[in-house]
């Protein structure tokens, strides 16, 4: 156990990384505004989903461009636990949620059922997800449909299921989706211990999940998944089923997707269709671009800086975002293929030189 | 029968009649009469002195677009052996490897690994390479991104199931394997570089490491010193025949020079028939080789 610890990071790494989560955990003690909190936990979620879209696109090659799709359906199961548990307390005080007595449904649709119970809810946050992304992956990859012809698929898929969830009849609350949420667990969402709660947790889930991705991008499995990101064919002739593989870390990704989207919507308060538009999905995967794919910790610190920036630049200049956001694109294709960890390297060199001259009157003299 | 005792059943079943420069008989197609088990053995077939084929092929047809890439080539290798395949451009000779590694499905005929009950034209690539059979493509594909040392990991022989790759890690064993056969190919010292910055000679032998780590019954080798230097030559020549014996291998090579240094036996592929087959100075005196190929 310890050598496997010691694989996945060297004992200075594993120091800051510690050192990081416990930062991170406990800016709301050091004095992180409150309206800022359920903010930056929100970010927290991002981070989350970045790891997993850097699991399939960085390490195995796999570009999605529908890893929105997992977050939705993570979240609409939180929703709808959240949305259970206030059943009775609507503006029509019936035990059916608002938007199911403004269609006049008698009754709760199958599929709502067990949603009462926040553990089955946190399950089916992972499982749905997953279950989806393992038959769509199963097939999808067994039919060696790769490159862009995935991402097309998958982007066409979190389209479809915008539109299905876009539709009153699908019993999500159509457009308007679910929110109103009062409590979680019986703790009312707008107390700023619930919140700092939800904050801690999700930093914690944040940490969980690099662990797990850790793990799995350092073990041999981890190895065998660039191996078929670089050569494929290759791969298989050393005696690898690449399609077991590439659904493995396909659903492995769907599932910590899920997580993320389960713990954003208690601290957004809302979860609708628009979560699920391909823009959503596309962005996910500029988080990754920016902040270098094939490197965990790129992935979390893109998606902080261009969530980041969007939350800024949309409160500041809201016109600019989009305009923005291409052009940080076009700047990191061009000039930073390797995102912002691969600045790293690049700027050793001139780090190296700033340094020598520093020193170079010190050895004059 | 006291026979099936002293020698493998797989001789007795399989004894081709032997083929040079042919056309098959539809009598050798498969389940034709030839393959019945209670076949007399031996007796009818007088050729003391031959190793049990480990692979054969059987009429073996294959056309891409109406273009008989492959025209029922049949071809045996005993265990063992160290085989050159040539000829021009063009005769089929990687369709063939595409073939047995199940990379291209044949239109008919068959490839069978040590027993008839092993048809690698049903199998899946990674279960041909499962069952020992090891390829090495024209064009060097090493893992440019991993290390000498991974790549070699990559392809040695052993469980590779998802959760045996997440959960397992290398036994000593396996590592003094690894270190071995980076020493055999001579990149003992390259082990933690990246493949990517091997010398193109380097990333050939690399490859052939990768094929033993995998410690195939059957190694292909396509082009092994296409664009190396002499010395390079040399040294890949060395390494082939050191591993034939306990491999058997399959050379397709252009290099005359290479495959007169190399070769015991000599199969020509011509217009996807084979077209002669034998040692390599008679092969060379066939008449009907030098016009197509070596009198070019």
């Amino acid at each position: 156990m310890l050598t496997r610890l010691r694989e996945m990071h060297s004992p200075l790494a594993w120091g800051l990384v510690a050192g990081a989560g416990l930062l991170i955990a406990a800016l709301p003690a050091l004095g992180l505004p409150e309206y800022l909190v359920p903010q930056f936990g929100k970010f927290l979620c991002f981070g989350i989903a970045a790891l997993a879209m850097d699991l399939v696109w960085g390490y195995a090659g796999i570009l999605s461009l529908g890893h929105g799709l997992f977050f939705a359906l993570g979240g609409y199961s939180m929703g709808m636990y959240l949305m259970r548990s206030i059943a009775g307390e609507g503006v029509y005080r019936s035990q059916l949620p608002d938007f199911m007595v403004f269609l006049d449904w008698k009754q709760l649709p199958w599929y709502w059922n067990g949603f009462q119970s926040f553990g089955f809810a946190a399950v089916m946050s992972l499982v749905v997800p997953g279950a989806l992304a393992f038959v769509f992956g199963w097939f999808a990859f067994r039919s060696r449909i790769r490159g862009v012809y995935f991402s097309i698929v998958t982007q066409a898929l979190t389209y479809a299921a915008t539109l299905l969830f876009f539709q009153n009849a699908t019993g999500f609350g159509g457009n308007n989706g679910l929110t109103d949420f009062k409590r979680i667990l019986g703790a009312p969402l707008h107390d700023p211990t619930t919140r700092k709660t939800l904050y801690l947790v999700s930093a914690i889930a944040l940490l969980a999940t690099y662990f797990v991705c850790r793990f799995v991008v350092t073990s041999r499995l981890g190895r065998v998944l660039t191996a078929v990101r670089d050569g494929e064919l290759k791969t298989r002739f050393c005696g690898y089923e690449s399609t077991h593989y590439k659904v493995f870390v396909w659903t492995l990704s769907a599932m910590l997707c899920g997580l993320a989207g389960a713990l954003y919507v208690p601290q957004v308060g809302i979860i609708n269709p628009s979560e699920m538009q391909p823009s959503n999905s596309i962005e996910m995967a500029i988080w990754v671009a920016v902040g270098g794919r094939g490197t965990l910790l790129g992935a979390v610190l893109g998606a902080w800086l261009v969530a980041g920036g969007k939350s800024w630049l949309t409160a500041a200049i809201p016109s600019a975002w989009l305009y923005a956001l291409g052009a940080l694109f076009v700047i990191v294709t061009l000039f930073l293929p390797r995102g912002i960890v691969g600045l790293g390297p690049k700027l050793r060199p001139v780090f190296d030189t700033v340094v020598a001259r520093l020193r170079r009157p010190v050895k004059a003299t | 029968m006291s026979a099936t005792a002293t020698t493998p059943p797989i001789m007795e079943d399989e004894r081709p009649t032997p083929i040079v420069p042919i056309h098959v008989p539809d009598s050798a197609l498969p389940d034709g009469p030839r393959l019945d088990a209670t076949a007399p053995d031996d007796t009818t077939l007088p050729d003391l002195g031959r190793r049990p084929y480990v692979l054969w092929v059987e009429d073996l047809s294959v056309s891409f677009d109406g273009f008989k890439a492959l025209n029922g080539v049949t071809l045996e290798l005993e265990t063992g052996e160290l085989r050159c395949l040539i000829g021009p451009n063009g005769a089929g000779k990687t369709t063939l490897m595409d073939v047995i590694t199940g990379k291209t499905r044949p239109d008919t005929g068959g490839v069978f690994l040590d027993r008839r009950e092993n048809d690698l034209t049903k199998l899946s690539e990674c279960r041909i390479a499962e069952l020992g059979v090891g390829r090495k493509f024209q064009r060097p594909t090493v893992f440019q991104g991993h290390s000498v040392y991974e790549n070699c990991e990559l392809a040695l022989r052993g469980r590779k199931g998802v959760w045996s790759t997440l959960f397992r890690r290398r036994t000593p064993a396996e590592r003094d394997r690894i270190q071995e056969i980076l020493k055999i190919i001579g990149l003992a010292e390259h082990a933690a570089r990246p493949a990517g910055l091997l010398a193109h000679g380097q990333k050939q032998w690399l490859e052939i490491g990768m094929l033993l780590a995998q410690d195939p019954k059957v190694l292909l080798v396509d082009e092994p010193v296409a664009g190396m230097t002499h010395a390079e030559m040399e040294r890949t020549a060395e390494l082939l025949r050191s591993l034939a014996g306990r491999h058997t291998i399959v050379v397709v090579e252009h290099d005359m020079e290479f495959v007169r240094s190399i070769a015991r036996r000599v199969t020509v592929l011509h217009e996807g028939r084979v077209l002669a087959d034998g040692p390599m100075a008679e092969v060379q005196a066939d008449p009907r080789v030098v016009e197509v190929y070596l009198g070019e």
